[in-house]
């Protein structure tokens, strides 16, 4: 027996091989359980069972999705930019004069629900380590996020807890917060969508790898003590062995503190200028599990851990509950002997607690065959010895079934083109009003004003422009642009096309502030994978986002699976949101989307179609969802994308902005309102679907006069269709058709514009 | 020779390179001041950053006003002789150093508020805000949680009656600050704190406007010509 009571170790699990285990209370299947027992060759202790428990989860092992992530592989283009591709904390891209940048979006929905401020929030904190981890100085974020109907009851509490903890965390990190997209629709008042996105920037020579090399390196935890909180599963192991009277209810969504990030991030960057590291890696999901893991597995293979060392808040955790803490604001790191005392006296100078808590061993070949040695001790028990390889790797790997469902042709053939249609002038201009006053559509500026997009000094763009940019060093014109876009509805109509329509929305949002489109991340919200309808959108959807890259040449460095997001039986409508980062040679040429040079004349790029099923008009109208999104054509827009970053270079563009959510109609009215000037503009076709459709490749752009021609002309090189359609100038938008004319002052615009969020959430 | 200008860097600060980029736009040299050492390294100005410092555990600027750099800043500060200019959770440390009077508090819609703000100045005799003429309004950015100035009438009465308030919010009032004060100056004019960040209007490409750059321009002016400051 240990010498401590209660403690499960190894000789216990050998002693005592038949006593009954709560795999299943830790969410592990029994065949999962028994492939542990396997691997180890009798039972696990207790705290190899909370390894396994979590490593395994869908979470950290992507069990699930695997077989069909693996696509963005096989079918990634060939791109000389890619330094470090998917299954490092995030992937790396090169942007030029020897920097790199690295991005990543996460979800983190689940926890924003149950306590949104803290959930948000430390969604924040997560993805902002996860850039760190990669030797980058995280320089921006932005967020994606969808509520239920914003009158619903839950809204009020959800959507302004998220947001004040997205403000909160970002704002006291000095990370401006340059953009991203929110969205309203029923699916989501169970189920919020908390998209959180964060891009770093590094010199190539300083990219970090999670891992663990040269036997006798010491294995350092820094940042914050470890607490209670974040443990889901550890409280039924620790009430499988102690009495449930010792243990007090305890939070399983985890608590922030933006201040130690802060300090955790000056800290790094400080200890990576001066060359203290050998491997590093975060805590985020399954903590020091999760860490040990995958820099053992990463490195020799080997390593011993003291875990009594690791620093509490609470001296009652079990080894169990150390094991699974999601405490945040905490690292890891892997730091050559002769170096500890310099890499101490860092921490020591920005008040980050350190502690060695173990190190590096070498592996007989034996064991690198088995998938390496972990060894654990407790006060000198051994209560871990497992190769950490079968943990972090070699998970289990499910190919769920999938099947279309049937009610989806019914679905497709309720097309939208069927719906009452605006008879009249008074009609046409009262619908485009309410669509563009729609919450979905409408001014974000209630959210967006609660975060700091200034700090750093080096936004270029940011909210509500197309696309976030950021000017990567002061001693450098250089920008990267980034912009993330899902369509829940579109994808739920088509998964296939409707991934590639968010796709192509993301790159057309880069494009449209002068960006070339280089790289793709993601972050697949969907219902559960127990679902075969779930798993066949899942499935067409990867598959349209994996070809859509491959086709327009930006590989996926990374991304993130969020499954069971349901209510009931009722998933979301599947929500991949993709984020495109593009770069731009010269921040000065970069275009926003105000219409503000009187005089100006205003382009359409792009082919106009009756297309309706699945757009803002449909919905906020007739709150209709039916028929086939409107038609993918990648190759029209990587012609438009170039157009507009040309456009942008040579000085031919004023401004320019994309049609998305809402069409013609919204987009005139955003670069009017944007600019502060009115727009006359002439239609040659059907008024209604020239304002309403949501055809995609398309963007209006404004050009000075006299440089009409040589516009035209780019835009005829690259093929893309080009009709000049009016002039900036005067108070209102006007919008004259054969039919008639529609006429809407700007302060009709900006009443409709402004109204919905403030409306509702103020007083809240 | 050029003014050494000093920003200093607490734990949490955060707009310290922003400062730090103005003071350089300006034509001065920005000294990089740590919080742990009580040593000004000579500077002629120093300007106390935006952030939260100490991640405003207590209170805003409660705990930076006990950081050793501040038992060398807060005498030279008080007599009159170092020029210090706070912005933001600067401001909020000169508050809670008592080289000001008042206090920030919560806005009054509870919410933190990021925005493009226009701002009157209305004393341009300070050692921060000579550059702008007397009445001038200048477009900066507006960004804080706790930024509603509050004192009792009786110091409100004395600071406007010294000409101490030294910018006004033109506009509605962004976040409750009694009679839509910006920022206030001490009685030598070499201590002023402000709100609003200027040093995030001093480029067209990343600011509102170019406006701010005048704070830090009027240092190098006042230091320049010599004379004390004066409100």
């Amino acid at each position: 027996m240990s010498e401590v009571p209660g403690l499960d170790t190894v000789i216990a699990a050998n002693d005592t091989p038949h006593i009954p285990q709560p795999y299943a209370e830790l969410g592990m299947a029994k065949d999962e359980y028994e492939r542990v027992r396997e691997i180890l060759d009798r039972r696990p202790t207790a705290s190899e069972l909370a390894i396994y428990s979590v490593m395994w989860s869908e979470h950290c092992s992507y069990k699930s999705s695997k077989v069909h992530l693996s696509q963005f592989g096989e079918k990634a283009p060939d791109n000389d930019a890619l330094l470090v591709g998917m299954g490092e904390n995030a992937g790396v891209v090169d942007v030029g004069d020897g920097r790199a940048v690295t991005f990543k979006i996460e979800s983190h929905n689940s926890p924003s629900f149950v306590e949104p401020h803290q959930g948000a929030a430390t969604g924040v904190g997560g993805i902002v380590r996860d850039i760190l981890t990669m030797g980058a100085r995280p320089v921006a974020v932005m967020d994606a996020l969808r509520f239920g109907p914003l009158e619903a009851d839950d809204t009020k509490r959800v959507l302004p807890g998220v947001v004040s903890g997205i403000s909160f965390y970002g704002n006291c990190l000095g990370l401006p917060n340059i953009g991203g997209e929110i969205g309203f629709g029923a699916g989501y008042l169970g189920n919020p969508l908390v998209n959180a996105l964060c891009v770093g920037v590094m010199r190539h020579e300083d990219i970090k790898l999670a891992q663990a090399p040269g036997p006798g390196n010491k294995v350092v935890l820094f940042g914050s003590s470890t607490g209670p909180d974040g443990i889901g599963g550890a409280s039924v192991l620790a009430s499988a062995n102690f009495d449930e009277e010792s243990h007090t209810k305890r939070p399983s969504v985890q608590v922030g503190d933006p201040f130690m990030e802060k300090l955790l991030i000056e800290c790094s960057l400080e200890l990576y200028a001066k060359d203290m590291v050998v491997g590093i890696q975060d805590l985020g999901a399954a903590g020091i599990s999760c860490a040990t893991t995958e820099l053992a597995a990463g490195g020799t293979g080997g390593m011993n851990v003291q875990l009594d060392k690791v620093p509490l808040r609470d001296h009652r955790l079990t080894p169990e509950e150390i094991l699974m803490s999601e405490s945040q604001e905490r690292m890891m790191a892997i730091v050559e002997p002769a170096k500890m005392a310099d890499f101490l006296a860092i921490c020591d100078k920005w008040g980050v607690l350190a502690d060695e808590i173990g190190e590096v061993t070498d592996v007989t070949p034996e064991e690198a065959e088995r998938g390496g040695r972990l060894v654990m001790t407790w006060h000198g028990e051994t209560i871990v010895d497992m190769p950490p390889r079968t943990a972090s790797d070699e998970g289990p790997v499910y190919r769920r079934p999938y099947a279309r469902p049937e009610s989806q042709d019914a679905l497709q053939a309720d097309d939208a083109a069927k719906l009452p249609r605006p008879q009249g002038d008074p009609e046409l201009r009262e619908q485009l009003l309410r669509v563009l006053g729609s919450p979905g559509v409408g001014d974000p500026t209630w959210i967006t004003q609660q975060y700091d997009s200034y700090v750093r000094g080096d936004t270029v763009v940011s909210t509500p422009h197309d696309s976030g940019m950021i000017r990567i060093s002061d001693d450098s014109d250089r920008g990267v642009a980034l912009a993330t876009d899902g369509h829940g509805r579109f994808t739920r109509l088509d998964p296939y096309a409707g991934t590639r329509l968010a796709y192509a929305e993301a790159y057309r949002n880069v494009s449209v502030t002068g960006a070339r489109p280089l790289a793709v991340t993601n972050c697949l919200n969907f219902g559960s994978p127990e679902d075969p309808g779930v798993m066949w959108q899942f499935a067409e959807s990867t598959r349209g986002l994996a070809d859509a890259c491959q086709q327009l040449g930006t590989p996926v460095t990374g991304g993130n699976v969020s499954f069971y997001n349901q209510t009931g039986d009722v998933p979301i409508n599947p929500t991949p949101v993709i984020g495109v980062l593009g770069v731009i040679d010269d921040v000065n040429r970069r275009l926003r989307s105000g219409f503000d040079s009187e005089g100006s004349r205003v382009f359409l790029l792009g082919e106009t179609r009756p297309e309706f099923s699945g757009s803002a008009w449909a919905d906020v109208i007739h709150e209709h969802l039916g028929g086939l999104p409107p038609k993918v054509d990648l190759a029209a827009e990587a012609a438009l994308g170039e157009v507009l970053a040309t456009a942008a270079e040579r000085g031919l563009a004023a401004a320019a902005h994309d049609l998305s959510d809402g069409g013609l109609g919204v987009a005139l009215a955003e670069s009017a309102l944007r600019g502060g000037k009115g727009l006359r503009v002439e239609l040659d076709g059907d008024a209604f679907t020239e304002l309403f459709s949501e055809s995609g490749a398309r963007a209006i752009v404004a050009v000075e006069p006299g440089q009409e021609e040589e516009f035209v002309a780019l835009a005829g090189e690259h093929g893309v269709p080009v009709t000049q359609i009016g002039t900036v100038g005067g108070d209102s938008l006007t919008v004259t058709h054969p039919g008639g004319v529609v006429e809407i002052a700007l302060t009709d615009l900006r009443t409709s514009y402004e109204a919905a969020i403030p409306a509702v959430m103020n007083g809240v | 020779m050029t003014a050494r200008v000093g920003v200093v860097t607490f734990p949490g600060s955060l707009d310290d390179k922003d400062a730090a980029r103005a003071v350089s736009l300006a034509g001065a040299e920005p000294v990089p001041l740590w919080h742990a050492d009580a040593d000004l390294k000579g500077v002629d100005a120093v300007v106390l950053p935006g952030g939260f410092s100490y991640g405003d555990y207590l209170r805003c600027g409660a705990i930076a006003r006990f950081a050793p750099l501040m038992s060398e800043l807060v005498p030279a500060a008080r007599s009159g002789a170092l020029p210090v200019l706070g912005i933001c959770n600067g401001f909020q440390i000169l508050c809670e150093s008592h080289l000001l009077p008042g206090a920030l508090t919560r806005n009054s819609s509870l919410r933190f508020v990021n925005r493009d703000q226009v701002l009157r100045m209305e004393n341009t005799s300070t050692a921060w805000t000579n550059a702008y003429d007397e009445g001038q309004e200048i477009l900066v950015v507006l960004k804080s949680g706790e930024g509603g100035y509050v004192a009792d009438e009786a110091t409100l009465d004395r600071l406007e009656a010294e000409g101490r308030v030294i910018a006004r919010y033109v506009g509605a009032n962004p976040n409750g600050s009694r009679r839509d004060i910006a920022g206030v100056a001490n009685e030598h004019g070499n201590v002023v704190g402000l709100m609003p960040h200027p040093e995030h209007a001093v480029e067209a490409l990343t600011g509102p406007s170019t406006e701010g750059l005048g704070f830090f321009t009027s240092i190098l002016s006042h230091l320049a010509s010599g004379t004390p400051a004066q409100v």
